[in-house]
C-alpha cells in the first residue's frame, strides 16, 4: 500500500517538483540542499537506509527517497525530474541515454513456507511451476496439493527480473496469484503453507525458507563466485553529470561504508 | 432597504449556484481526463482486442481485459448473494418490526459499518476470511468466496439504508388497509409491504452493485489477482478496479494508457448500474 501510495504521490508531484534540486551551490556553500531519488521499490528501502546514514555525515544536504517502481523511476528520471533514478532492472532502449551505476547486486530467491520439506527446486522445475506445467506439490515430491504459486505485477522490475532470469522464453501462467509488492508477497508465502513465490534476496527473513535453486542456495558467497545465476544489479540512474550533491551521496553509496551498509542489508556490494 | 435584502439573498443564491455547479465541474473533469488517457489506446489496438481479449500482458502488446470484466461482476453477484438478504431482513425489521429504542441502536451502527475503512474490511479478509477458506475446503483461501464474503458485509449498509427508505415510503393506509382485512403482520409485509416498496428495493440492490464493482484495497487483499477467469469458488481472481490500483505505479506508455482504458470500462459500467438503479427508482414514482 505504501507503496502504491508513492508512485501516486509522485505522479501527482512530478509537475510540481521544481527542476533547480541541481544543487551545485549547495554543499560546499553551507545551505541546505535536496537530492531527489526515485525509482524502483526494492531499491528504495536501501536507498532510505543509506540516506539515513548519508545525513549523518552530511548533515546539510537532505536525500529524499520516493518509490514509484523502477520504469516511473527512469522516466523521471530522463525528464529531469528527479537527480537520481533508481532501477532493479537492466536499461533497454530509448533508456540507455542515462548514465547507469550498479550500486550493488541482489538475488532473487524463491521462496516457500518455513514449514515446507522442500529445499531445493531445479530452474526447470521453477518455470514448470509458473508457467502453470506444475501445479501439484506432488509432482516436487511432497504432499498431494496444489501449488499455490505468487508472482509479482506486470511493470515490477522484480517481476522482470525474473522473468528474464528463470523463465526465459515461457510466459507466466494466468491462474497464478498476483501479489504487487515484496511485502505482500512474502506476507502470503509466510501465511499460506503450500504457497511459492519470488522476492529481493534483501527482504528475505525466518518468516519464509529460501530455496536452493539446482543444488545452490542463495547465498552472498554463491553469488559472488557465480553459482547463483538469479542476479540482477541495483541502479542509480543520472541524467548526464550528476550535480554536486548527487555526486557526492553516490560516491557515499560507492564508497566502503555504504557498501557495508548494503551488504548488512543482505545485498552484495560491488568493487571489494 | 428592501432592495438590498433582495440583491443580497440573490447573491447567495447565486454563489450557492456556483458551488452547486462545482461537482458538475469536477464529474466533467474526471471525465475528460480518463477519457482522453484512455480512449487513444481503444482507436490504435481496438475495441473488441480489449474489452474481449482474453490475454493481459500490457507491456508485451496484449490489452484484453475481458476476464476483468467478467470476474468483477462474479465477486458483484457473489457480494450480492451474501449482502441482500442479510439487507433487506435488516431493512424491513428495522421499517416493520422494530421499536424506537432498537432503531436508535441499529441504525447507527449500520451507518458505522459503512464509515470503516475499506482497508481494514480487507485485512480482516486476510487475516481471518482468508486462512479458514484455506483450511476447510483446499485452494489458496485467497479466492471469489473470500472476496464475496468481504464485499457482501462492505454492501450491507448501501443495500440497507436505501431498502429501508423506499419500505419506509409505502404509506401507513396500505398497512392499515391490510391488518384491516385480517392479514397477520408477516402476511402484511410479505404480501403488501414489500411488493410496493419493490422498485426501491431493486434500485438498492443495483446501488449495491455498484458499491461493490467499485471496491478495490479489500479485493486486492484478498482475491489473489489472478488473471484468469475463475472457473471456481476458490479460485483466485482480479477486478477492473484491482487491475488499476495493482499496476499503477509501475506503468508506463501504452501499459499505463491500458489502465486508464481499464477505467473507462469501469466507467461505463458504473454509469450503467446508476442509469438502471434512477430507472426503477423513477418507475416506482410514476405508478
Amino acid at each position: 500500500m505504501k507503496v502504491r501510495f508513492h508512485g501516486l504521490l509522485l505522479l501527482l508531484l512530478m509537475p510540481l517538483v521544481p527542476c533547480c534540486h541541481h544543487g551545485v551551490q549547495g554543499a560546499s556553500g553551507g545551505r541546505k540542499t535536496t537530492v531527489t531519488v526515485a525509482g524502483s521499490t526494492s531499491v528504495m528501502p536501501f536507498s532510505e537506509k543509506l540516506a539515513e546514514h548519508f545525513k549523518i555525515e552530511r548533515p546539510r544536504i537532505t536525500v529524499d527517497v520516493q518509490g514509484g517502481g523502477s520504469s516511473a523511476g527512469i522516466q523521471a528520471c530522463i525528464n529531469r525530474t528527479v537527480e537520481i533514478g533508481m532501477s532493479s532492472r537492466e536499461l533497454k532502449g530509448d533508456e540507455k541515454i542515462l548514465r547507469q551505476i550498479v550500486i550493488c547486486h541482489d538475488g532473487i530467491a524463491v521462496v516457500v513456507h518455513p514449514r515446507n520439506p522442500i529445499r531445493d527446486i531445479t530452474l526447470e522445475q521453477v518455470r514448470a511451476v509458473y508457467g502453470g506445467k506444475i501445479r501439484n506439490w506432488k509432482a516436487l515430491g511432497w504432499i498431494d496439493r496444489n501449488i499455490d504459486a505468487v508472482t509479482r505485477e506486470e511493470g515490477s522490475g522484480t517481476r522482470g527480473a525474473f522473468e528474464e532470469l528463470a523463465m526465459r522464453k515461457t510466459d507466466i501462467d494466468d491462474s497464478t496469484m498476483v501479489q504487487d509488492s515484496n511485502g505482500s508477497v512474502k506476507e502470503v508465502v509466510a501465511t499460506d503453507p503450500y504457497a511459492i513465490g519470488y522476492l529481493s534476496l534483501g527482504v528475505v527473513d525466518a518468516k519464509v525458507r529460501a530455496l536452493s535453486v539446482g543444488g545452490v542456495s542463495p547465498t552472498v558467497k554463491n553469488i559472488k563466485t557465480g553459482k547463483y545465476r538469479m542476479v540482477r544489479p541495483f541502479l542509480y540512474l543520472t541524467m548526464g553529470e550528476p550535480g554536486e550533491t548527487a555526486r557526492l551521496f553516490i560516491a557515499y553509496v560507492l564508497s566502503k561504508e555504504g557498501q557495508g551498509i548494503l551488504k548488512k542489508e543482505g545485498l552484495i556490494p560491488v568493487n571489494e | 432597504m428592501n432592495r438590498r435584502f433582495i440583491n443580497k439573498d440573490a447573491l447567495i443564491r447565486l454563489v450557492l449556484l456556483l458551488f452547486a455547479l462545482s461537482s458538475l465541474l469536477f464529474l466533467f473533469t474526471i471525465f475528460v481526463f480518463i477519457l482522453s488517457e484512455g480512449l487513444p489506446l481503444f482507436y490504435k489496438a481496438g475495441v473488441s482486442s480489449i474489452t474481449l481479449g482474453m490475454k493481459w500482458a500490457p507491456t508485451k502488446g496484449y490489452f484484453g481485459i475481458f476476464p476483468m470484466i467478467v470476474s468483477s461482476f462474479m465477486v458483484t453477484f457473489g457480494a450480492l448473494v451474501v449482502g441482500a438478504p442479510l439487507a433487506l431482513a435488516c431493512a424491513t425489521y428495522l421499517s416493520e418490526y422494530a421499536g424506537k429504542k432498537t432503531k436508535i441502536f441499529l441504525k447507527p451502527s449500520l451507518e458505522l459499518l459503512a464509515g470503516i475503512p475499506s482497508v481494514v474490511y480487507g485485512f480482516l479478509g486476510v487475516v481471518y476470511i482468508v486462512p479458514l477458506i484455506r483450511e476447510y475446503t483446499g485452494g489458496s483461501g485467497f479466492s471469489i468466496l473470500a472476496t464475496s464474503l468481504v464485499l457482501g458485509i462492505m454492501v450491507l449498509p448501501t443495500i440497507t439504508s436505501i431498502s429501508f427508505d423506499s419500505l419506509m415510503s409505502v404509506p401507513a393506509a396500505f398497512r392499515e388497509g391490510s391488518l384491516a382485512m385480517g392479514a397477520t403482520k408477516w402476511q402484511t409485509v410479505y404480501r403488501v409491504v414489500l411488493p410496493a416498496a419493490r422498485s426501491g428495493i431493486l434500485a438498492s440492490f443495483i446501488l449495491g452493485m455498484g458499491r461493490a464493482i467499485g471496491e478495490t484495497m479489500a479485493v486486492i487483499m484478498v482475491a489473489g489477482n489472478a488473471l484468469k477467469i475463475p472457473t471456481s469458488l476458490l479460485d483466485p481472481l482480479r477486478t477492473l478496479t484491482s487491475n488499476i490500483a495493482l499496476e499503477l505505479a509501475y506503468a508506463t506508455d501504452d501499459h499505463r494508457s491500458a489502465l486508464f482504458s481499464t477505467g473507462v470500462v469501469l466507467l461505463v459500467i458504473i454509469m450503467s448500474l446508476n442509469l438502471l438503479a434512477n430507472f426503477w427508482v423513477k418507475r416506482r414514482v410514476s405508478r
